[in-house]
């Protein structure tokens, strides 16, 4: 565990096309906290979540993952810390069956097979999945695979998981399975998000991002009271 | 990758932008003919079409880096013509270390290759260039193409950001899950990144993914097509005709430029 | 980051003017029966489908996995394609890939574009059509067939189709049969690897999720038709005639530049169609110095003269305002 699980200084990116997708972001999130990352389409909220596992670099600021600055040459010691799951599981999940999916990072860290296993076995127990190993990851239906999708990062024993948008397209019942399961998950925890309900009910604190720069950061409770705010950016 | 990158130069206004891309690629293919027929060692000939294509870049205002740049890919090609310098015979001109000689008959044949290929990629940067993908693609119809296959392209053009958008989500899926442990003493020296086999088999798995949503994609698109009364014949509107002026211009542009190897083997020794 | 992995894409300059002319004419000829024959067995939905499925292989293209250091394996796809859409289907989708990195992307050159659809489209769809299909008779009830075809119709549909590369390349003059053959067939044996790898490992995966999509040529043939088992038989005859003649080729380099010369190739220039004017009625220009200098300065001035007219014709545009973007 590690006291600033997360440490963003003044990041910056601007996307070949010439648009400025972030403007000297900085944050900082501590171990154990659940955040929340609010703002309406095109504030920036994914940019800066690919940023977190080094899918993209800092073209100027700094970003540092437990104590490890991302750079190219430690990208792949900053995805072993952090789980991201994307928004699409469509794109998360590419292998054939539910066993090879969330084996995949297993396998690419060389464990013994007993250990793969054993660490696929307990993924997929911990998202109230047990009996889904060899099912067709094709055949699920959206909420199913955004569980698979969160059980793929998991057994790779992240300090931090990282979502993006993970409630959006399910319906209320895949919803309030979803929110139970990350409340049962202790780990650090950062959610890029629409859903208001979401953050107040799930993270403690909320982030409200617009036009690539943070407008606002505190309680959730405070900030979710804000009405004036969240109508002036587009989330209300 | 998007098509406002790679087409950043075709809306220009210059001379050659303006051409019609009928004309523009039936010039284009003249010259590159012209340029295949080209006797060995003609030197003046190579020049000569040389200075013409210097010529048309600088008419279209195109941008140096531009062109170095996609000549630069080419290159790697260029290598294979190399070992004719020392096994083409005639007079030996250096030797070199192990008994290879490299012959006048090589350096002639080799710098020929090398300036035909040159000339010829440079000529068909200027037309794509200048000239928008798409209508690219009908002018093709104007040579012969059937109107399915023009019809084919553009989906394909249409479709070629999407598809691509998708593996590279694909690819940095597989990015995140790639991680590695730093050293520590309960795994220290453990190789990583699985085998071979099975890096393979993981890119097959993402191709066989991108491949079955394309097939389905396909079926949604042909719904769309039906949904808009498309019944299997390509319709389109029909292509402005050529002003007789561009026309005059393209074929007499052609014609020089094939006159340029004829000339060159009959009067270059 | 476009340009094609693969060192097959024959840019122009490299193959004999009449080489390419007979190989357009092949691709085209080919081509338009392709179509023909697509548009019959799949009906409206051809033109869709060859549309988005073209995208797919080219963007299936930049998938990739590590091999050693800097290196990385990439799918070319003709086997892949077979395996899903059928040897007819295939060629269109594989042509229509060849062509646009031809004509967009300047990756292999235009005139040398019937040549690289006749290697890339044509070649490695008939040589993976005939592996599977001989493969899937062969190991009909072993568990592991669908792998072994798989790989099998990858490695071959790559070698053999640079085995023609390499042959072409040596027809022309360009090079010495001795080396363009080894060279060409060792780099591509091991590609090959990686391409029968990956397309086992697609299989695999769209067995496990669509396997209605795999298609099933263990079948006798009387549910293929008599075209389709053309292009098995073509297969055939192209890998073997490809694997015989290259190991003769690279063992008599001067056999082949014999029949090169024979036929005009080399050089381009000694063809019949360019000696209408005998020697002595044109008073040919003896001194190559003074026939270089005199082209030199005749590029010079096209040059300067075009560089003068288009600085005044751009400076008169930018103040009259009318070069709009």
């Amino acid at each position: 565990m590690h006291h600033n699980t997360v440490k963003i200084e003044h990041l910056s990116y601007r996307y070949p096309d010439g648009r400025l997708a972030l403007n000297k972001v900085s944050l900082r999130i501590e171990a154990g906290e659940k955040v929340a990352l609010i703002g309406p389409n095109g504030a920036g909220k994914s940019t800066l979540l690919l940023h977190l596992n080094g899918l993209l670099l800092p073209q100027a600021g700094s970003v540092r993952v437990c104590d490890i600055e991302v750079t190219k040459e430690n990208v792949a010691h900053v995805r072993s810390a952090v789980g991201l799951v994307f928004q699409d599981p469509n794109d998360q999940l590419f292998s054939p069956t539910v066993f090879e999916d969330i084996a995949y990072g297993l396998i690419y860290r060389g464990l013994p097979e007993p250990e793969i296993r054993q660490r696929v076995h307990w993924a997929l127990e911990a998202v109230g999945m047990g009996s889904y190993a060899k099912r067709v990851t094709y055949h699920l239906s959206l909420g199913e695979k955004k569980r698979i999708a969160i059980a793929t990062v998991l057994p790779l024993d992240p300090d931090i998981l990282v979502l993006d948008e993970p409630t959006a397209g399910l319906d209320p019942r895949a919803r309030r399975e979803l929110i139970a399961l990350l409340d049962s998950l202790p780990i650090t925890q950062l959610i890029a998000t629409h859903d208001l309900a979401l953050a107040s009910t799930l993270c403690e604190r909320t982030v409200v991002m617009d036009e690539g720069e943070i407008v606002a950061d505190g309680p959730s409770e405070v900030v979710l009271a804000h009405s004036d705010l969240l109508l002036a950016h587009g989330l209300a | 990758m998007t098509p406002f990158v790679l087409e950043r130069h075709v809306r220009g206004s210059s001379l050659i932008h303006r051409l019609d891309p009928r004309a523009k690629v039936g010039v284009a293919l003249a010259f590159i003919l012209s340029v295949a027929f080209l006797p060995a060692g003609a030197w003046p000939a190579y020049l000569l079409l040389g200075a013409l294509w210097l010529a048309i870049v600088l008419m279209a205002e195109l941008p140096a880096r531009l062109i170095v740049a996609r000549l630069a890919l080419t290159t790697p090609f260029l290598l294979s013509a190399v070992p004719l310098l020392v096994t083409t015979p005639g007079n030996a001109r250096w030797t070199l270390p192990w008994g290879w000689v490299i012959t006048d008959e090589g350096v002639t044949r080799t710098t020929s290759i090398l300036l035909r290929s040159i000339l010829s990629v440079g000529m068909a940067i200027v037309l794509t260039a200048t000239t928008p993908t798409l209508q690219l693609f009908s002018s093709l119809q104007a040579l012969g193409l059937p109107r399915s296959m023009v019809a084919i392209f553009n989906l394909m053009w249409r479709y070629l950001f999407v598809l691509v958008s998708e593996a590279q989500r694909l690819l940095r899926a597989r990015a995140a899950r790639s991680g590695v442990l730093r050293s520590t003493k309960t795994n220290k020296g453990r190789a990583s990144g699985g085998t071979l086999a099975w890096r393979a088999r993981v890119t097959g798995h993402l191709a066989g993914s991108l491949l079955i949503r394309s097939l389905e994609r396909a079926e949604r698109t042909y719904d769309a097509m039906c949904a808009r009364g498309y019944d299997g014949t390509v319709r389109t509107l029909p292509l402005p005709p050529l002003s007789s002026r561009q026309r005059l211009l393209a074929v007499g542009t052609a014609l020089g430029l094939l006159l340029v190897p004829w000339l060159a083997t009959i009067l270059w020794k | 980051m476009l340009a094609s992995r693969v060192a097959m894409h024959i840019p122009d300059g490299f193959l004999s003017v009449w080489l390419s002319l007979a190989l357009w004419v092949s691709a085209v000829v080919i081509l338009g029966y392709a179509l023909r024959r697509t548009n019959r067995a799949l009906g409206e939905r051809h033109v869709p489908l060859m549309g988005v499925l073209s995208a797919a292989i080219f963007a299936g293209q930049m998938l990739n996995f590590s091999v050693t250091g800097g290196t990385s394996g990439h799918l070319i796809g003709a086997a892949l394609a077979t395996a899903l859409l059928g040897p007819w289907a295939s060629i269109i989708v594989m042509s229509c890939v060849v062509a646009v990195q031809a004509l967009v992307f300047q990756d292999g050159g235009l005139l040398a574009l019937g040549a690289n659809l006749v290697n890339m489209a044509v070649i490695g769809v008939a040589v993976a059509h005939f592996a599977y299909t001989t493969s899937q008779r062969l190991f009909q009830r072993k568990p592991w067939m669908l792998t072994a075809s798989a790989f099998v119709a990858g490695w071959l549909s790559v070698f053999v189709a640079s085995l023609a590369c390499a042959l072409e390349l040596a027809l022309s003059g360009t090079s010495p049969a001795n080396i363009a053959v080894p060279a060409m067939a060792g780099v591509h044996a091991l590609i090959g690897i990686g391409e029968g790898l990956i397309t086992a490992g697609a299989l695999l995966f769209v067995q496990a999720v669509r396997p209605d999509l795999v298609q099933n040529r263990a079948s006798t043939s009387s549910t293929t038709g008599n075209e389709t088992r053309a292009v098995w038989v073509g297969g055939l005859a192209i890998a073997v005639i490809l694997t015989l003649i290259a190991p003769w080729a690279s063992s008599h380099p001067d056999g082949l530049e014999w029949v090169a010369e024979q036929h005009g190739f080399l050089g381009n220039a000694r063809g019949p169609l360019y000696q209408i004017i005998p020697d002595y009625l044109v008073p040919g220009i003896a001194d190559e110095r003074v026939a270089t200098v005199l082209a030199g300065i005749i590029g010079v001035v096209i040059v300067s003269v075009t560089a003068f007219s288009v600085g005044s014709s751009r400076r008169r545009r930018n103040t009259t305002g009318d070069a709009t973007a």
